[in-house]
């Protein structure tokens, strides 16, 4: 089992979760969050003082996936989050050692 | 941390008791000077005099006043709302609670001895004396030397609410770092040392800037410069907020300050409007150039600040009506509308470059209480000199009418309430700083003002339990594993 969580832009979220739908997954989850890569920061005034927001809101989404279904969904998620400027966001992918359904107590890919 | 049982101890008892009985002798003995007949006053006769002092009574007025009172009373929660909008999160209760307890502080000191040492008999040009300790020999009747269609006492309490508002303007300067108790300790003797007698020298009967002629309708001098200097001065003297001016200290509720704007700008129909004391054509003036001036600074804030930064900003348009209210508050009552549209313009923009400035120079004002009152104020009262007109109330006359005298006597005016105030804060200060320091620790400026000195948190908007109380014994779960912690996200 994989877990995949992607850091992708506030306004993609949507399209993005419309498509990892139309591809079958179970579900996934989704936070607010503040980040920045090479994206550099923006820049504010407050009474005149320029200042520089390092840390830019962005949206992370988590989902479990079946081995075999990992590459098929990391690619929905890059095409449809990708708009080719700085601050595209990323993508990571790592194993999980166990998974559970919590009403049913199954274990394993049958918990996905 | 004090139990019950220790502030009941005997010797707190007692002190208490000894004070309550000093206080409750003073009310009583000024009240017994009062009460001793003249002459020849029988009964029938004091009913006659004071049935008369009645009549002059004139309900539109009263009324008026009333209403302005409650006005005025209803920008101190609007400046509440307008400064906590400003400050971040962790401050917001903190920087409230020093405009609401400066409502709770102030009502009760002014009706004992802040309306007598502002208004009361005059005591060589520059102080009130204390006979009229705890409002004795303010009655029902009106006070022909200060409004002879109103009762004494609807003039009091329609000063009170000036009396309140003037210090509450003060900590927007300082916010984000002082002791409560600091705040509490400085609030009374402000009040009272500086407050109250410049007060008496600008709108007692006696006071030498009245004398001299200093015109200021409705608290240019005596709300604005002198709050605005005394916060520029408490503002050096308290030092710089941790990590200003390098790290961000967006405003995090810049509706609540929008909110704020809004019931400033409500209530200051009565602040302006209502020092006309009467329902009449000044007050119709008055009303007319606070909504003009207002409107024309905040054209002028919004418009520079587009020009200059490319955005106009809620908070610029908010800060630019605020400054336009500042400075027609002197004049309201002695310019006639057209020319609040250009006090207002001159407003908006002046303060605008003050705030600005504020950065280039490095000091932090931290909510512009010096940027926007000290020197709108002092544009205001400068200009008051320039556009008082006789065909607008007979008691001012300015610059228009060929009068130059009376732009220098604001001038003059205005370099004695700035020193006065200065000084006067920094002596202040510097005993509130001996006696219970003035700021709160670094510990406690990163964790807020609102739990370390309140104990309290603004918005508790989690829908998880974050916590637990200690009315029933914890559940423990069948494995005997007792889960204490939460994670909560929490925004940045």
């Amino acid at each position: 089992m994989i877990k995949i969580e992607a850091v992708i832009r506030d306004s993609v979220v949507d399209d993005v979760k419309n498509a990892l739908n139309n591809v079958g997954i179970a579900g996934m989850t989704a936070w607010e969050v503040r980040g920045f890569g090479h994206q550099k920061g923006q820049t504010t005034t407050y009474r005149g003082a320029e200042y520089t927001v390092d840390f830019v809101p962005k949206a992370k989404i988590e989902l479990v996936v079946a081995d075999e279904d990992a590459e098929r969904i990391i690619a929905t998620i890059v095409e449809t989050a990708r708009t080719g400027g700085i601050g595209d966001g990323k993508i990571f992918a790592y194993p999980i050692s166990q998974c559970i359904r919590i009403r049913t107590g199954e274990a394993g890919k049958a918990a996905i | 941390m004090k139990t019950l049982k220790s502030w009941m101890s005997t010797s707190s008892m007692l002190r208490a008791a000894l004070l309550a009985g000093l206080l409750f002798t003073l009310v009583g003995l000024a009240h017994a000077q009062g009460a001793a007949p003249a002459a020849g006053m029988t009964p029938e006769v004091t009913k006659a005099v004071a049935d008369a002092k009645q009549a002059g009574v004139s309900a539109g007025d009263t009324a008026w006043v009333l209403i302005s009172s409650a006005l005025v009373l209803l920008m101190t929660p609007g400046l509440a709302l307008f400064y906590a909008g400003m400050v971040r999160r962790k401050n917001v209760l903190g920087t409230m609670m020093h405009s609401f307890m400066a409502i709770a502080v102030i009502s009760v000191q002014w009706v004992l001895f802040g309306y007598s040492l502002a208004f009361g008999p005059d005591v060589k040009g520059i102080i009130g004396s204390l006979g009229w300790f705890g409002l004795n020999n303010v009655g029902q009747a009106p006070n022909p030397d200060y409004a002879a269609t109103i009762p004494h006492l609807v003039f009091m309490a329609f000063q009170m609410m000036f009396a309140i508002i003037t210090p509450a303007l003060i900590f927007g300067a300082v916010a984000e770092r002082m002791k409560f108790k600091a705040y509490l300790l400085f609030l009374i003797l402000w009040a009272t040392f500086i407050y109250d007698p410049l007060a008496h020298w600008v709108w007692g009967v006696g006071g030498f800037l009245r004398h001299f002629g200093a015109l200021d309708f409705a608290g240019g001098l005596v709300v604005h410069i002198s709050a605005g200097i005394s916060a520029l001065v408490a503002a050096l003297m308290l030092g710089k907020r941790r990590g200003y001016p390098d790290e961000p200290m967006p405003p995090h509720n810049l509706p609540l300050t929008l909110l704020g704007a809004g019931l400033l700008w409500f209530g200051w129909f009565g602040f302006n409007a209502g020092s006309a004391l009467g329902a009449n054509g000044l007050a119709a003036n008055a009303f007319v150039t606070t909504n003009t001036a207002t409107a024309a600074a905040t054209l002028a804030w919004v418009i520079a600040e587009w020009l200059r930064h490319g955005k106009p900003t809620a908070l610029g348009a908010a800060s630019g009506a605020v400054a336009g209210l500042v400075a027609i508050t002197p004049a309201a009552g002695f310019v006639a509308p057209w020319a609040s549209i250009l006090i207002g313009l001159a407003a908006g923009l002046v303060c605008y470059g003050a705030v600005n400035f504020r950065f280039k120079v490095g000091y932090d004002d931290s909510l512009d209480a010096f940027g926007v009152h000290g020197v709108g104020g002092m544009v205001g009262a400068l200009l008051t000199g320039v556009f008082a007109s006789k065909l607008v109330n007979a008691g001012g006359s300015g610059l228009i009418d060929g009068n130059v005298n009376q732009v220098l006597i604001q001038l003059v005016s205005i370099l004695v309430s700035v020193v006065f105030c200065a000084g006067g804060t920094f002596l202040i200060l510097k005993l509130v700083d001996a006696t219970v320091g003035l700021r709160i620790s670094k510990a406690e400026e990163s964790e807020g003002m609102d739990l370390s000195e309140h104990g309290e948190s603004g918005y508790n908007l989690a829908d998880i339990p974050i916590g637990h109380g200690t009315f029933t014994a914890p559940a423990t779960s069948p494995a005997g594993v007792h889960v204490t912690a939460m994670h909560v996200q929490t925004e940045l």
